[in-house]
């Protein structure tokens, strides 16, 4: 067991999905927020509402807080494949590198100077000036997740290849293919608009708190804050599902074991399909019991129709074995895990109906017709509970979508085992998951301190504290 | 020229300038501590890398990411063979980049001081520990046909990686103190002058061991003796440029002297690799350029990609250090770090 548990392979990977998971709660939520930022600075710019530049302020420390940790942990990422998956680098350099680097030409470099600018240039530049340095910082964070996912969609779904005959290594020969993979034009439009969905409900969220604080010059801010939250997290969460939908129908075609497990099938289904909402699964055995069905659903979800039934486990792992044991051997397990799919799978969905129902609750509790929102102290609470939610929604994706490739790290071309570092050692692994893992604690917990902080200041703690501080006799006293 | 030697170049083209810029920010956060004296100076001096340190960081990431999408046996041989020093690199930038908006919201001096330690630590292991590695990988090690590389500790850790990771901070340090020079006013820019008096003879000293060091164990003066020779003369001379801004008062001159002594450490091991990425000690496991690229239609793309992207980010990278010319007084500094 022990020399199961601690094997190099499972180490690196633990350490991956360590590493990416821990990068993965602040990548989301730094590009939804600054996506938002930006918008509440636009409507400050168009429509002249100092509201709204307080909110772009106020919101943008949180932004700023989740983007430094994002861009630490960030580094992490590139310096893994060569530390811990050399073997993987070798075999994929020829296509994995190129989207990499257009991302940190393209991508970070574009956040990462206009970040600059636009932090320390609130009083230089007219709003709508000031608003266009934010839009590029997001606009950045954007173009980066298309070039990440462009090379995580090849590792799901590989085009535009060919296996060069000398080297056994991956060889690109269209790089217009990698780009036009359909996988990445499913993949993205999901996890951006999950995304925004993720930091429009931090913003609902902490608003609530700040609403139940009571305090009477803040209550137009947090009011308009909860508004503007809820009507972003209601619109995404809606729209993430649907872009979902869409990725759901390509990982029928492409990879049917990642579906046939998120849906913990087996046997092939009748037809039309049932939707099974729970089950027991032992994983050991192959076998499910327990199922509470919803006739007919799964065909609509797999198929959008009312017919067609969904291959199981089984069937797939048969027809997987005919099609790679001439390449990997008869040895190999092609079954994904399917409890980690199936479950993952539906606290993903869960928590985006969860969100669109409390978005939808909360919208109506402070129409403006009818505000009694702070009447519903409880509403108020779940709210601001839900802020976690979305984070485990957005690993819960992942999880699917990074489990759901085993054994490949490649699909169908290259298994996780062949793709680690041969110079890896338990001891150098170890060392590194124990020192990340109490990095990424440390990080993470003081990130949410001095968020909580910020939110308890509140918006207008700097403007009360300048007052107060301003020497009579300084230059600032008598105004620019 | 084949495509691969002009990413060599390109590698090593993006190196140099990330040397060259976060150069002055590990310089300015070891600065929080080798020479300002109270908060205000040490917020004062954070706050002039404040708006830039990301973007200079970025060209590291691009450096990165160049290596694996031209020469990809490199970096997989690179990283894998120096794990933990490239781990010990990555606490220090982590521990670096959240220094600035940490220590933003921290209110206790407790909580400031934690955060500028921070700052300063992540200032001083990231260029020691880079500059040990490039310096333990020339000199040759241990390595297999696959290209794994298996440095043993004293490959690692020896007089010249030591005395190259010194170097390297020390570098860095006078580079900051010239960079803090251009953005402050008042003593503290006078001060950090006075600091660099003292501490160019040294690096003087420094350089010239280091010479020594590389002339002995390396192959670089065996291999190409005139053009090692003459870039070693141009890091001493860059840095004597340096030096004659320090006695003039001039921090112009200085920091383009010491920001061009860095780049060109860069140069003199780029040029001593030259043709291959990787030293084995068993010269017929040593990775040579062409043996690490990538296909010819990847890097056509990639210079393609590189062409049209390189020119915009330039342009706005430098016009974003346009907009932050005025100097920051530590006394009456509005922001807030």
């Amino acid at each position: 067991m022990l020399g199961v548990g601690l094997s190099i392979v499972s180490l690196a990977r633990f350490q991956f999905a360590m590493t990416t998971v821990f990068h993965f709660f602040f990548v989301p939520f730094s590009i939804g927020m600054g996506f938002l930022v930006a918008i509440m600075e636009t409507i400050y710019a168009v429509k002249k509402d100092k509201v709204y530049l307080d909110m772009a302020k106020f919101w943008g420390k949180i932004f700023l807080l989740s983007f430094a940790v994002g861009i630490v942990t960030g580094i992490i990422q590139e310096f893994q494949f060569g530390m811990n998956w050399s073997e993987y680098s070798r075999f994929m350099g020829d296509v994995f590198g190129a989207p990499l680097a257009i991302e940190a030409l393209l991508a970070f470099f574009i956040e990462s100077v206009f970040i600059g600018i636009w932090m320390f240039t609130w009083d230089r530049f007219k709003p709508g000036v000031h608003a266009f340095m934010i839009w590029m910082t997001s606009i950045g964070t954007m173009l980066s997740a298309i070039w990440i996912l462009a090379a995580n969609s090849f590792m799901q779904h590989p085009t535009g290849f060919k296996i060069n005959n000398t080297t056994g290594r991956i060889q690109l020969t269209d790089f217009g293919a990698v780009v036009a993979n359909p996988q990445l034009w499913r993949v993205f439009p999901h996890v951006i608009l999950a995304a925004f969905m993720t930091a429009a409900v931090v913003i609902a969220g902490m608003s609530a708190w700040g609403l139940l604080r009571k305090k009477k010059n803040e209550n137009h801010f947090f009011k308009t804050s909860l508004r503007f939250g809820l009507w972003a997290s209601l619109i995404f969460a809606i729209l993430s599902a649907g872009a979902g939908d869409l990725q759901t129908q390509q990982i029928i075609k492409d990879q049917p074991m990642k579906f046939a497990a998120t849906e913990g099938i087996y046997k092939d289904t009748k037809d039309p399909a049932p939707w099974t909402i729970v089950e027991l699964i032992d994983a050991k055995n192959h076998k499910a019991s327990g199922q509470i069905e919803v006739p007919g659903v799964l065909s609509i979800l797999a198929y959008h129709r009312l017919s067609g039934s969904v291959k199981g486990m089984d069937t797939i792992n048969k027809e997987l074995h005919a099609k790679y044991d001439k390449q990997f051997g008869k040895n190999m397990n092609y079954y994904v895990p399917p409890k980690t799919l199936f479950w993952s799978f539906r606290v993903m969905t869960g928590i985006d109906a969860l969100i669109m129902l409390v978005s939808f609750v909360g919208l109506i509790f402070s129409r403006k017709k009818k505000d009694t929102i702070e009447n519903h102290k409880w509403m108020l609470v779940v709210l601001g509970i839900c802020i976690w939610v979305p984070f485990i929604g957005n690993s819960a994706g992942w999880f699917i979508t990074e489990f759901g490739r085993y054994p490949w790290i490649v699909y169908g071309l290259f298994t996780i085992a062949q793709a680690v570092s041969p110079t890896s050692t338990v001891a150098n692994l170890l060392f590194s998951n124990i020192i990340y893992f109490a990095l990424f604690l440390f990080l993470g917990g003081v990130m949410v301190w001095y968020s909580r902080q910020t939110l308890h200041h509140g918006p207008y703690f700097e403007e009360a504290d300048s007052k107060q501080n301003v020497d009579p006799f300084a230059k600032e006293a008598f105004g620019k | 020229m084949t495509l691969s030697t002009l990413w060599f170049i390109v590698i090593g083209l993006l190196f140099s300038i990330f040397l060259f810029l976060e150069g002055f920010d590990f310089g300015v956060g070891m600065s929080t501590r080798f020479l300002a004296k109270d908060e205000q100076e040490r917020a004062a001096i954070m706050s002039t890398i404040g708006p830039h340190w990301d973007g200079n960081e970025t060209w590291l990431v691009t450096a990165g990411g160049a290596m694996f999408a031209s020469l990809p046996m490199w970096y997989a041989s690179l990283f894998s063979g120096y794990y933990i020093l490239f781990l010990l690199v990555l606490v220090g930038l982590i521990l670096r980049g959240v220094s600035f908006e940490f220590h933003k919201h921290a209110e206790t001096k407790t909580g400031r001081n934690m955060w500028m330690w921070t700052f300063f630590i992540g200032s001083i292991l990231p260029p020691f520990f880079l500059c040990m590695i490039l310096l333990s990988m020339v000199q040759g090690i241990p390595m297999n046909a696959n290209g794994d590389a298996f440095p043993k500790f004293f490959d690692v850790v020896n007089l010249l990686s030591v005395v190259g990771g010194v170097a390297g901070v020390l570098l860095s340090l006078v580079h900051g103190l010239n960079f803090i020079r251009l953005r402050i006013e008042g003593p503290l820019r006078e001060r950090a002058r006075k600091l660099n008096q003292i501490l160019y003879p040294i690096l003087f000293l420094g350089e010239v061991v280091f010479a020594v060091l590389v002339f002995l164990q390396t192959d670089f003066f065996t291999k190409r003796f005139g053009s090692s020779l003459f870039i070693t003369v141009l890091i001493v001379l860059f840095s004597l440029l340096g030096y004659y801004g320090v006695l003039k008062d001039r921090e112009g001159w200085s920091f383009a002297g010491s920001g061009l002594s860095l780049s060109m450490v860069i140069v003199l091991l780029f040029n001593g690799l030259f043709p291959r990425v990787m030293i084995a000690t068993n010269p017929a496991h040593s990775i040579l350029i062409k043996n690490a690229a990538n296909s010819q239609y990847t890097l056509t793309i990639m210079t393609i990609v590189a062409c049209i992207l390189v020119p915009i980010v330039a342009i706005y990278f430098i016009w974003s250090y346009s907009l932050f010319t005025k100097r920051i007084n530590p006394r009456e500094n509005t922001v807030k770090y």
